[in-house]
């Protein structure tokens, strides 16, 4: 999908090269539209043979059962081993301790932040712990009238932030196997109270007209810190003029205290296998030739996407980039989200939610609740089928 | 003071058609730049350097001219296939006597209100059971048959008068010989105005291909268009020239038959 | 006279076109009602043993969901505003081009409908960037009049007036078309015993024009009103229902249940829900102008 697809491309010569009888036919899709096309095919049995699948995707095509589990593969690989890979983003590709995906790229979330206006508050290295966070944010505000800049940017249209923040104090968002949502527990409660108080505390623009090119509103300081991927590592540099280029890095995420290290999301994509395929053993091949160290680097300088082996770690043009350290700290602390079909459209309704209430038009608590109700009734189908088991 | 007033009047109309087609005017020039100059500030109205560029891009690291390809057998097929069962239908409920006639036709026109998007999701199901997703029949078929288009077909036979299909008849002509040799060529004006509706309207069709073809090699242009500006929003001057290249043909076909299209609108809203 | 005909002419002319409509409209539009009352999704894709009957539980979570009401408000937004809009624009430039004083016709018409034929998609990617806050051709335009740049698709209060411009640009034509029709029925001997008596044109457009269309513009709304209940593709391609939901409209919500996240019961019952709502407003409308009318 989008720039990973278009640039897997310049991988799969050799590959063809190194397998004369296997040729590789690629089909690009906008992540825009993967959701539903791959579900159409499914539905159309028009599945590919291998696929890249978001992470967070793949509970849904299992519980399909479309996809391939891969622990034997894994096992009698003599490229590839377990300890490849972060553990907790391994983790994300297993259900019921069957593996069903290799990982191929990871993605988390850290903190991008301008140093210079950071150091000018008195923060000569970036907050560790929620407390300092909310500290350097008054700061920042306190310098100046506070329509002209701001110190976060948390866009209410991404749902990583608040339940990143959920993970860090705990919360595992839904009880009873995943039947009901917990929301309202105290676990999340108290990240998202600590959420929107950026919203309430004028640390954070409510809505999103204040910023149509965040790279512009960054590099003005209308804001300072902004949790985001990988990805935006290339885009800074690129677009951030060059005089700003030695202000900005990056950063492990603050936990809630001293002792608790912040933790994120473990994100990424995984090389999938079609259950429906008749050509696993040659896929089997394509997986493990992504998966070699050496071509996960190339991936890596191509693309910007980070590799998921950690042998690849080593090179030099990671060892060397700077801002991948932070990426490199917090993936030793990274959890996932439930591994249900659902968890996509209940991400969605935080996002909504969140909305509602930086905008106060509910309470916490009254958003909390609501957001609850919803998810439980999105939740209702699959209750009926654990309760029936 | 009449000079004056039209004057003033073909202003108004002047300026109403410069503000309908600058956008398309924008698009073809935007399609001619080379990458990177439409967004800029302030935002060029012509290409300074003409290139064909973008062009190229399509049809060969995007691969349009196979969705290109495929609308045009598409909407073709549809029109041939559909012209001749629609043509069938309007005939039969126009000119011939049979039992439940009158409320099956009225049945019919009542069932036009109904979206369609009712029926996109089951009907998907269905051609996945009849292995037709992701084919041209996937297309065809569906579209085959139209309420809209028996209708027109059906109020312009009204009109031939009974007493040349008697004449036929008396000369010994069977009934597929009456529709073939005597109604079609009498009914060539409607035929031609259903022709380009349909035409027209296979080849601009976006949600429902969008839903039968999920193998890229099979889209069409629409599709295809969407799937490109899903990632490559930051290509201006590509997506211009893909929407030039999706626009350009019915542009050109509805030039060439004005005169038909709009007399068929006004035949279908001068109802009853 | 009509004739009576065979069992064989009638399955060769009436049977193709019959069968098409039965098996792909009339039988989907059956299994949508019976699916509405289900609750079939991804889960009984998979395996058929898991689909419930829930009775009327879809329509009444339907009017539970804060999504569907604010797709209604906007579908609603964009109807009342953008259909009144559109068929103003259509009217006047029928108006405009009836003139006996406006010379080239034709090709002015040709040029105001141009945009019905175009391709809904690809005028939807160029109306994008030409709503670019920063390089678009709209706020620079606005600019040299002193307008500061607005973010068309990314404002929530300018998003759905954005839709509604673009989607009267498209569509003004089709309406002009149709209304020229009824313009060129009524009999300029009207208008010139007017004129002998007196009255401006205006007076002649109150009192001539515009209850003599009344038929004419009746049918118009309906049918524009029926077009615009469907709106899907616009904010398909150009905004995917944001920002926060405020281009979100009813058949683009159905999309997203049924294609996007597999409630296909929840989708179908919204599409039956839409169903009534536009026989429902075809209804209304027509007693409200025929009363009107009397």
């Amino acid at each position: 999908m989008g720039a990973e697809g278009e640039n897997v491309q310049q991988l799969l010569p050799e590959f063809e090269r190194r397998h004369p009888d296997i040729r590789v036919r690629l089909q690009i899709i906008p992540w825009t539209a993967a959701h539903e096309k791959l579900l159409t095919a499914y539905a159309g049995n028009a599945t590919p043979d291998v696929c890249q699948l978001g992470n967070t995707w793949i509970p849904e095509f299992i519980i399909l059962n479309a996809l391939e589990p891969l622990d034997q593969r894994l096992r009698s690989s003599a490229g590839i081993h377990d300890s490849s890979y972060f553990p907790g983003i391994r983790e994300t590709n297993m259900v019921d301790g069957i593996l069903y995906g290799i990982p191929w790229y990871v993605d988390t979330r850290v903190l991008f932040y301008r140093k210079d206006i950071l150091a000018r508050v008195g923060y000569s290295q970036p907050p560790r712990t929620w407390e300092e966070w909310h500290d350097v944010c008054q700061r920042i505000v306190d310098t100046g009238p506070e329509t002209e800049h701001y110190a976060m940017l948390l866009p209410t249209t991404e749902w990583p932030p608040p339940v990143i923040l959920g993970m860090q104090t705990g919360s595992r968002f839904l009880r009873d196997r995943d039947t009901y949502g917990d929301f309202s527990g105290p676990e999340f409660s108290r990240a998202f109270t600590f959420y929107i108080d950026f919203f309430n505390r004028r640390y954070a623009p409510v809505g999103l007209m204040s910023v149509t090119n965040i790279y512009q509103s960054f590099a003005e300081g209308y804001f300072a810190m902004y949790i985001t991927g990988p990805w935006n590592i290339g885009e800074f540099r690129r677009r951030l003029p060059p005089a700003l280029q030695d202000a900005w890095m990056t950063a492990p995420l603050p936990g809630p205290d001293i002792n608790t290290p912040g933790m994120s999301l473990a994100g990424g994509s995984s090389l999938v296998m079609f259950s429906a395929s008749s050509k696993k053993d040659e896929v089997w091949k394509l997986i493990e030739f992504l998966s070699e160290p050496e071509q996960q680097v190339r991936f890596y300088r191509i693309t910007g996407d980070l590799p998921a082996r950690t042998e690849a770690w080593q090179d030099t043009s990671l060892t060397e980039n700077p801002y991948v350290r932070a990426f490199l700290a917090q993936l030793k602390h990274v959890g996932s989200t439930p591994k249900i079909p659902q968890w996509e459209q209940i991400a969605m309704k935080v996002q909504d939610y969140a909305e509602i209430a930086a905008r106060k038009t509910k309470t916490v608590q009254q958003s909390l609740e609501a957001l609850d109700r919803e998810v439980d009734l999105i939740l209702e189908k699959r209750r009926w089928m654990v309760n029936a088991r | 003071m009449r000079r004056l007033q039209q004057s003033g009047l073909m202003l108004v109309v002047l300026m109403l058609a410069c503000a309908t087609f600058a956008p398309l005017v924008w698009m073809v020039s935007a399609s001619f730049m080379p990458s990177g100059q439409a967004a800029t500030f302030p935002p060029p109205f012509f290409p300074r350097q003409v290139t064909l560029d973008q062009y190229v891009s399509l049809f060969t690291r995007l691969h349009l001219g196979r969705s290109l390809f495929n609308s045009i057998v598409l909407s073709v097929a549809v029109t041939i296939v559909s012209l001749l069962v629609n043509s069938m239908a309007g005939y039969a409920f126009a000119k011939y006597r049979f039992r439940g006639r009158a409320p099956l036709f009225k049945l019919l026109i009542a069932s036009m209100i109904i979206p369609a998007q009712v029926t996109m999701l089951p009907l998907f199901l269905l051609l996945n059971k009849m292995g037709l997703i992701n084919t041209y029949f996937g297309v065809i078929i569906p579209g085959m048959a139209s309420i809209f288009g028996i209708f027109l077909i059906r109020q312009f036979a009204l009109s031939i008068p009974d007493s040349l299909l008697e004449a036929a008849r008396m000369d010994g002509a069977g009934d597929f010989r009456i529709y073939w040799s005597l109604i079609l060529p009498l009914c060539k004006p409607i035929l031609i105005t259903l022709a380009i509706f349909t035409f027209m309207g296979t080849w601009n069709d976006f949600l429902w291909p969008l839903i039968v073809m999920t193998d890229e090699s099979m889209y069409t242009l629409p599709v295809a268009l969407a799937n490109l500006s899903g990632e490559h929003v930051q290509d201006t001057e590509l997506m211009m020239a893909g929407s030039v290249m999706t626009i350009l043909p019915v542009l050109l076909v509805f030039a060439a038959v004005q005169k038909y299209y709009i007399a068929g609108i006004m035949a279908g809203s001068v109802k009853e | 006279m009509r004739v009576k005909p065979s069992r064989a002419a009638l399955v060769v002319f009436l049977g193709p076109a019959l069968a098409a409509i039965g098996v792909f409209f009339f039988l989907p539009v059956l299994a949508a009602f019976v699916m509405s009352f289900t609750d079939f999704d991804v889960y009984s894709l998979g395996n058929l043993q898991f689909v419930r009957f829930v009775g009327f539980r879809n329509y009444l979570q339907l009017f539970q969901d804060p999504l569907f009401w604010k797709a209604l408000k906007n579908t609603l937004y964009f109807l009342l505003v953008g259909g009144p809009l559109s068929i103003g624009v259509s009217l006047g430039a029928a108006v405009l081009l009836q003139s006996r004083l406006v010379r080239f016709q034709s090709f002015f018409r040709f040029a105001y409908f141009a945009p019905v034929v175009t391709t809904l998609v690809a005028v939807a990617v160029v109306w994008r960037y030409i709503y670019h806050p920063r390089f678009g051709v709209l706020n620079f335009l606005l600019g040299l009049v002193g307008i500061n740049p607005i973010d068309w698709l990314g404002d929530p209060a300018w998003a759905m007036p954005a839709i509604m411009l673009m989607a009267v640009w498209k569509n003004f034509g089709y309406n002009m078309i149709i209304f020229i029709a009824g313009l060129q029925n009524i009999p300029q001997s009207l208008y010139e015993a007017a004129s002998i008596d007196g009255a401006g044109a205006i007076q002649r457009f109150a009192t001539i024009t515009l209850p003599l269309l009344a038929p004419t513009t009746l049918f118009i709304s309906i049918i524009t009103m029926i077009g615009y209940f469907q709106l899907f593709a616009e904010p398909y391609v150009m905004t995917q229902g944001g920002p926060l939901n405020s281009t979100l409209s009813l058949v683009l919500l159905m999309y997203q249940q049924g294609f996007r996240w597999w409630n296909m019961g929840y989708s179908a019952a919204l599409a039956f829900v839409l169903f009534a709502f536009i026989l429902a407003a075809s209804v209304i409308q027509t007693r409200l102008q025929r009363k009107g009318g009397e």
